[in-house]
């Protein structure tokens, strides 16, 4: 495309087929306690 | 849903249904606001509605044209304008039978600081003073293999007040949950969450060995740390604290470790501070807003946003420079993984706390999360009885982006899955709530984490 960069293309639906282990951590378990930071967290399944 | 903004000289694009993230030119990026003015009820398209708009005289011009072309296209490959296909998937996860995986131990409400922040009122969580037993906390580990289904990494937090007062029983306790690991198939994930006084070498070896993450609390610079985390006697921290933080750093290879502050309105350029870590050698570092009442004095106003947002800017443009010459750090509220990061499901279900997540006080009462401790209707069970306030849990359970409000038409909602519960409650004394002020620092942070992404990849 000559106007449009695409940075990012992997989609949310796709995390569907991987997801749901739930063998992440716990948001609050890693360095916030007072906030939210669900979109910080490293899925398991990468690692 | 589409968010477009400008960041950093970037024109960035977030298709906020699929995730997608686009830079566009100049021409193309006002082109894309022109076409959402074309539905001004929520600015989606289905493709058809976007070939439609060829009729429009604006795309008589050939290069408005070349770039309806353009968003045509990704609208067909699902990566702009993407509808909203998440909601039947939150059915699933909301019928999932709810394991406990992660339990925040409070093992001592007490504290050799005197925070002026600290929402556990100097680790007393508007109670007594008092320290969790061997026996308590092994309840709590009991309670956590029973409850956690088949969910093999279970996580422990020694949380206070401060808990290294109560070292001997976190080290048994520890000792202990290694011994179920085996005969129950699970593996303990434990972190601490310290203030670094009680900090020697004999409990930095131990948690060396033993600690997943530890979470080490210091605000920044000597000034802004020891005027908001004095000891008792109001002599200031930072010199007896970063000495052992630095060590205990060094000794984990400068990783699964957070250095982690509080910015307050009397240190709006926090970002100073951030750097300051960076500065001392830190390299995980976190700064979390101060959560206060409105008439705290150091609580963050409404007024002060604007200083705010630009702090975050200013900081993500100064790690990028940073990063260009060598000297790279990560810093929590930035941290994002555009590919990967945490599937759908855990974005829906948001932090787990009154579900999968509990704070245990240290007489073994049960709490939706540590926030909530103390607040007695909010008082779920105990290590003895289990979870007896079951409602509790199922009115934690139905909290979800879908449910809030103001969630609905938010860019950043699979960023932080509708924020903090205690947060909502407290300030609007509402689950489904949310706190406006931490919102919208919340959206800048995806802002700048996303900004970051682009501009190293472009």
């Amino acid at each position: 495309m000559k106007h449009i960069k695409t940075v990012n293309a992997e989609t949310l639906n796709k995390t569907v087929k991987k997801g749901g282990c739930g063998e992440c951590q716990t948001s609050c378990q890693s360095a916030c306690k007072t906030s939210c930071t669900v979109g910080n967290q490293v899925c398991e399944q990468k690692k | 849903m589409v968010h477009q903004y400008k960041n950093n000289g970037l024109n960035i694009v977030l298709d906020v249904n699929s995730g997608a993230v686009h830079e566009f030119d100049e021409k193309s990026y006002d082109v894309l606001a022109y076409v959402k003015t074309k539905n001004e009820e929520n600015h989606d398209f289905t493709v058809s509605e976007l070939e439609g708009l060829y009729k429009d005289s604006f795309f008589e011009d050939s290069e408005n044209k070349e770039i309806l072309d353009e968003l045509v296209e990704l609208t067909k490959t699902g990566l702009l304008f993407a509808p909203d296909v998440h909601k039947g998937l939150l059915e699933q996860v909301k019928e999932r039978k709810t394991i406990v995986k992660a339990l925040c131990l409070h093992i001592a409400h007490d504290c050799n600081l005197a925070c002026k922040y600290c929402f556990a009122e100097e680790g007393e969580y508007h109670g007594r003073r008092a320290l969790m037993s061997f026996e308590v906390g092994k309840k709590a580990l009991d309670f956590l293999v029973a409850n956690s289904g088949t969910r093999r990494n279970l996580e422990v937090d020694f949380f206070g007040g401060e808990p290294l007062m109560n070292w001997d029983v976190v080290k048994q306790l520890v000792a202990y949950g290694r011994s179920l690991e085996e005969p129950h198939d699970k593996h303990f994930r434990f972190t601490l969450t310290t203030n670094g006084v009680l900090l020697n070498d004999e409990i930095m070896e131990f948690v060396n060995q033993e600690m997943d993450n530890v979470v080490l609390s210091l605000d920044g610079r000597k000034e802004v740390n020891d005027q908001m985390r004095p000891f008792r006697n109001g002599s200031g921290s930072y010199e007896l604290i970063v000495p052992k933080f630095k060590k205990l750093a060094d000794s984990r290879n400068q990783e699964k470790y957070y250095i982690r502050g509080t910015f307050t309105r009397n240190n709006l350029d926090f970002g100073e501070d951030i750097l300051h870590f960076a500065d001392l050698g830190f390299k995980q570092m976190s700064m979390e807003p101060v959560v206060g009442d409105e008439s705290d004095p150091y609580a963050i106003r409404e007024e002060d946003l604007p200083v705010i947002m630009e702090e975050y800017d200013r900081l993500a443009r100064l790690m990028l420079d940073r990063e260009r010459v060598g000297e790279d750090f990560n810093f929590f509220h930035f941290m994002i993984d555009l590919e990967g990061g945490p599937c759908l499901s855990k974005r829906l279900s948001g932090c787990g706390s009154g579900t999968e997540y509990l704070a245990v006080t240290p007489w073994g009462d049960f709490y939706p999360c540590h926030q909530f401790v103390g607040q007695e209707e909010f008082l779920m069970g105990n290590v003895d009885a289990g979870i007896t306030r079951t409602d509790i849990a199922d009115e934690f359970r139905g909290c979800n982006v879908y449910t809030k409000t103001d969630c609905q038409s938010c860019f950043a909602k699979y960023y932080c899955s509708g924020g903090c519960m205690a947060n909502a409650y407290n300030f609007q004394n509402d689950l489904n709530g949310t706190y406006k002020i931490g919102c919208e620092m919340q959206r800048k942070r995806v802002e700048c984490a996303i900004m970051m992404k682009v501009a190293k990849k472009i």
